[in-house]
C-alpha cells in the first residue's frame, strides 16, 4: 500500500472513528451513572437520523436547523426514556432494568418501522457537505473533516462540563455513591437525567453525521452501531469519557485499516469489533482509561 | 430435609403431570389435523428454549441475548449432519461443499445430541471473557454474538451455503421427538434448579458477594447454567430446523430471542412453571394478534401493514410489565408451590 492510499485510509478511519466516539460517550456516562447498559442508546441515533431526515426531506429545512432541532427533541426523548422507564426501576433488580432498556430498544426499532417503513430512505446530504477536496492525492469530503472537528470539540464541551462546572461535579460523584450524593442535597434524579440527556444529544448528532457520511437512514440502523460503540465504551474504559473517545477512534481506524488490508475479509467487518470486545474482556477488562467501577462504587 | 419432603409429598402429582404430558403427545400426533400439530410442534420447541433461556436468566440472574446464536448454531449443526450429501452437492450454488460436509452424516437423535454438545462448547468457551468480569457484559456479549453467527454463515458458504440457507431438510420433527425432548428438558432443568447447583445459582442471583462469602465459586455456577442453556437450545435449534425443513441466516434474528425474552419475563422470571405458561400463552398471543400487522388506521394515523405492530405491542407489554408486575404470572413461584398450604413465602 503506498503513502497515498494510507492517507486516504487514515482520512476515513478518523471520520468513522469520531461517530463510533460520539456515541460511545452517551454508553459511557450512563454506565459510569447507573452501572446499565443502555440498549436503547443505539436507537437514539436511529431516531436522531431520522429526525434530520423529516427535518430535511420532508420539511426542507437546512441542516444547521435540523441539527439543532434533531438533537434537542433527542435530548429530551433521553430525558423521557429515562423518566418513564428507568427511574421507577431505580431500586430494582438491575436485571429488570436491563430489560426494561431493551424492551425500549425493540419499542423505538419497531415503531419506526410500523410508521416509516422497513426499507431504508436516502438521506438528502446539503450539497456543500459532499464537496470533495484534494490535497496532493488525498481526497476527502467536507463531510469527513467537519465530523471529526466536531466530535473533538463536542468532546471538549463535555470534559469541560464534567470537570470545571457543579453539574459535572455531581455527575461523578454520582459515579462513586447515589445515595451519599442524595444526602449531600443533591437531586441525583435531576442528574441523572441531565446524563441521560446530554448522551442523547451526542447520539443524535452521530446519527446526523452517519447518515450524511452514508447518506441512508433506516429503522434498525442503530444495533449494529450502538454494538460497535459500546465496544469502543469498553475498549477506552468504561465510565471514562476520554476513554469512550479512544476507543471510538481505535474500533474506527482498526475497522478501515482491517478492510484496506485485507480486502478479502470484508464480510467480517462488523464481526471486528466484537472480536477486539472479547480479547479486551480477557485481558484489560478495565480497559486503557478505565478504573475499576465496581470497587469505587462501594 | 425439607426439599426431600416437598418431593415425596408431590411425587404423586408430578408423576401424574409426566404421564398427562407424554399420552396428550401421542394423543395430539394421532388424532389432531396437521395445521394443530405443527402449533403444538412450534409451542414444545419453545417450552425448551424457554425452559433453558430461563435458567440462565431466570434462576441465575444472569441477563443474557443469546439464543438466537445458539438455536442458529444448533439448526446448522443438525441441518449438516441429517442432509445427506446428493442434496447437498444439489443445492450448494455459491461454493460446492467441503468434503468434511459431505462426509459427516448422523441419525437424527445423534444430530441433535452433537448440535447440543457443540453450542455447550461455544457457551463455554465465551463463558471465559464473560464471567471474568461482572455479569453485565454478558448482554452485549451474547447479543453480538448472534451477529457473528450470521456473519459466519454468510462468509462461509462451503459449509453453510451462505445467505441461501440450507433447504430440503428431512422432516424429521414430530411430537414425539419434539414433546418428548420438551419433556426430558423440563425435568432435567428442574432436577439441575433443586440439586445443590440450582440453589447455587439463586444464591448468585440473590446476592453475589454474599455468595461468594459462602464459599460458591460463582464463575462456576454461572459457566454452567449458561453452558446448560446453551445445550438445550443447541437441540431446540436442531428441532426446528427439522420441523421448518429450510433454515438461512436471516431466521435466527434477534427477534427470536425477544419472543423468548417475553416468554419468560411474563411468565415469571425464575419460575419454570411460569416458562412453560409463558410459552403458551405467548405463541397463543402471537397466532391471535396477526390482525395488528394488517394495514390498518388508528386516530388518523395509517400504518401501511409493515410487519412490526406486534413488535411494537408485545415491547409495550415487556416494559409494562417489568414496571407494573415484576413477578409476572408466577413469580418465583412453581407449580408445587401452589399447591402448598399458606406457608411464608420464599
Amino acid at each position: 500500500m503506498d503513502l497515498l492510499t494510507f492517507m486516504q485510509q487514515m482520512v476515513n478511519g478518523f471520520s468513522l472513528g469520531s461517530m463510533y466516539a460520539l456515541i460511545a460517550i452517551g454508553y459511557t456516562m450512563v454506565y459510569g451513572v447507573l452501572r446499565l447498559i443502555n440498549f436503547a442508546h443505539g436507537d437514539i441515533m436511529m431516531v436522531g437520523a431520522f429526525l434530520g431526515y423529516t427535518f430535511m426531506a420532508v420539511f426542507e429545512l437546512s441542516f444547521p436547523v435540523t441539527m439543532m432541532l434533531s438533537v434537542t427533541i433527542a435530548a429530551l426523548l433521553g430525558v423521557l426514556m429515562d423518566k418513564i422507564a428507568y427511574k421507577p426501576l431505580r431500586e430494582a433488580p438491575k436485571i429488570s432494568l436491563l430489560i426494561t432498556a431493551i424492551g425500549i430498544s425493540f419499542f423505538l426499532e419497531n415503531t419506526f418501522t410500523v410508521f416509516a417503513g422497513g426499507t431504508s430512505k436516502a438521506f438528502p446530504v446539503p450539497e456543500y457537505m459532499e464537496k470533495i477536496f484534494d490535497v496532493s492525492g488525498v481526497v476527502f469530503t467536507v463531510a469527513s473533516v467537519t465530523v471529526p472537528i466536531v466530535t473533538l470539540s463536542l468532546l471538549l464541551g463535555i470534559l469541560y462540563v464534567l470537570y470545571r462546572t457543579k453539574y459535572g461535579m455531581a455527575i461523578r460523584a454520582l459515579s462513586f455513591d447515589i445515595k451519599t450524593v442524595n444526602l449531600m442535597g443533591i437531586d441525583a434524579n435531576r442528574i441523572i437525567a441531565i446524563v441521560f440527556g446530554l448522551g442523547s444529544a451526542l447520539a443524535a448528532v452521530g446519527g446526523l453525521f452517519w447518515a450524511v457520511n452514508y447518506p441512508s437512514v433506516e429503522p434498525m440502523m442503530g444495533v449494529l452501531v450502538g454494538l460497535k460503540a459500546f465496544a469502543a465504551a469498553v475498549v477506552g474504559g468504561i465510565g471514562s469519557v476520554t476513554g469512550a473517545v479512544i476507543g471510538g477512534f481505535i474500533i474506527g481506524f482498526t475497522e478501515v485499516v482491517f478492510i484496506a488490508f485485507w480486502p478479502e475479509l470484508g464480510g467480517y467487518k462488523d464481526a471486528f469489533a466484537f472480536v477486539l470486545l472479547i480479547f479486551v474482556l480477557l485481558f484489560k477488562p478495565t480497559g486503557i482509561m478505565g478504573e475499576d467501577l465496581e470497587k469505587s462504587r462501594f | 430435609m425439607y426439599e426431600d419432603k416437598i418431593f415425596t409429598r408431590h411425587r404423586l402429582i408430578n408423576l401424574a403431570i409426566i404421564i398427562t404430558a407424554i399420552w396428550f403427545t401421542w394423543f395430539a400426533q394421532v388424532t389432531f389435523d396437521e395445521y394443530t400439530v405443527r402449533i403444538i410442534n412450534n409451542v414444545a420447541i419453545f417450552i425448551i428454549l424457554a425452559v433453558s433461556y430461563n435458567l440462565i436468566n431466570g434462576v441465575t440472574g444472569q441477563f443474557s441475548l443469546e439464543p438466537n446464536g445458539f438455536v442458529a448454531i444448533g439448526a446448522y449443526v443438525t441441518s449438516i449432519l441429517i442432509v445427506d450429501a446428493d442434496t447437498m452437492l444439489y443445492q450448494y450454488d455459491i461454493e460446492d461443499p467441503s468434503a468434511w460436509v459431505l462426509a459427516m452424516q448422523a441419525d437424527f437423535a445423534w444430530a441433535l445430541l452433537f448440535a447440543g454438545i457443540i453450542s455447550a462448547l461455544v457457551a463455554l468457551s465465551l463463558s471465559f471473557p464473560v464471567f471474568r468480569v461482572r455479569g453485565d457484559y454478558l448482554a452485549i456479549v451474547t447479543l453480538g454474538f448472534g451477529f457473528i453467527i450470521k456473519i459466519l454463515a454468510i462468509n462461509n458458504p462451503q459449509i453453510t451455503n451462505g445467505s441461501l440457507g440450507i433447504n430440503d431438510i428431512p422432516e424429521y420433527s414430530n411430537l414425539y421427538w419434539t414433546g418428548g425432548i420438551a419433556i426430558f428438558t423440563v425435568l432435567a432443568i428442574l432436577n439441575i434448579i433443586y440439586s445443590k447447583y440450582g440453589r447455587a445459582m439463586k444464591a448468585v442471583r440473590d446476592d453475589e458477594d454474599a455468595a461468594t462469602a459462602m464459599g460458591i465459586n460463582t464463575f462456576k455456577i454461572k459457566t454452567l447454567a449458561f453452558s446448560t442453556s446453551a445445550f438445550f437450545e443447541g437441540v431446540g435449534g436442531g428441532l426446528l430446523a427439522a420441523l421448518l425443513t429450510s433454515i438461512s441466516p436471516d431466521l435466527f434474528t434477534f427477534f427470536l430471542t425477544f419472543q423468548l425474552l417475553i416468554i419468560i419475563v411474563l411468565g415469571g422470571l425464575g419460575s419454570t412453571t411460569g416458562a412453560i405458561l409463558g410459552t403458551i400463552f405467548v405463541m397463543a398471543g402471537l397466532e391471535y394478534m396477526r390482525f395488528l400487522d394488517e394495514p390498518m388506521s388508528f386516530m388518523g394515523i395509517e400504518t401501511d401493514g409493515t410487519p412490526g405492530m406486534r413488535m411494537v405491542v408485545f415491547s409495550l407489554i415487556l416494559i409494562l410489565v417489568m414496571l407494573f408486575a415484576r413477578e409476572g404470572l408466577t413469580g418465583k413461584k412453581e407449580l408445587k408451590d401452589f399447591f402448598k398450604k399458606k406457608k411464608a413465602d420464599k
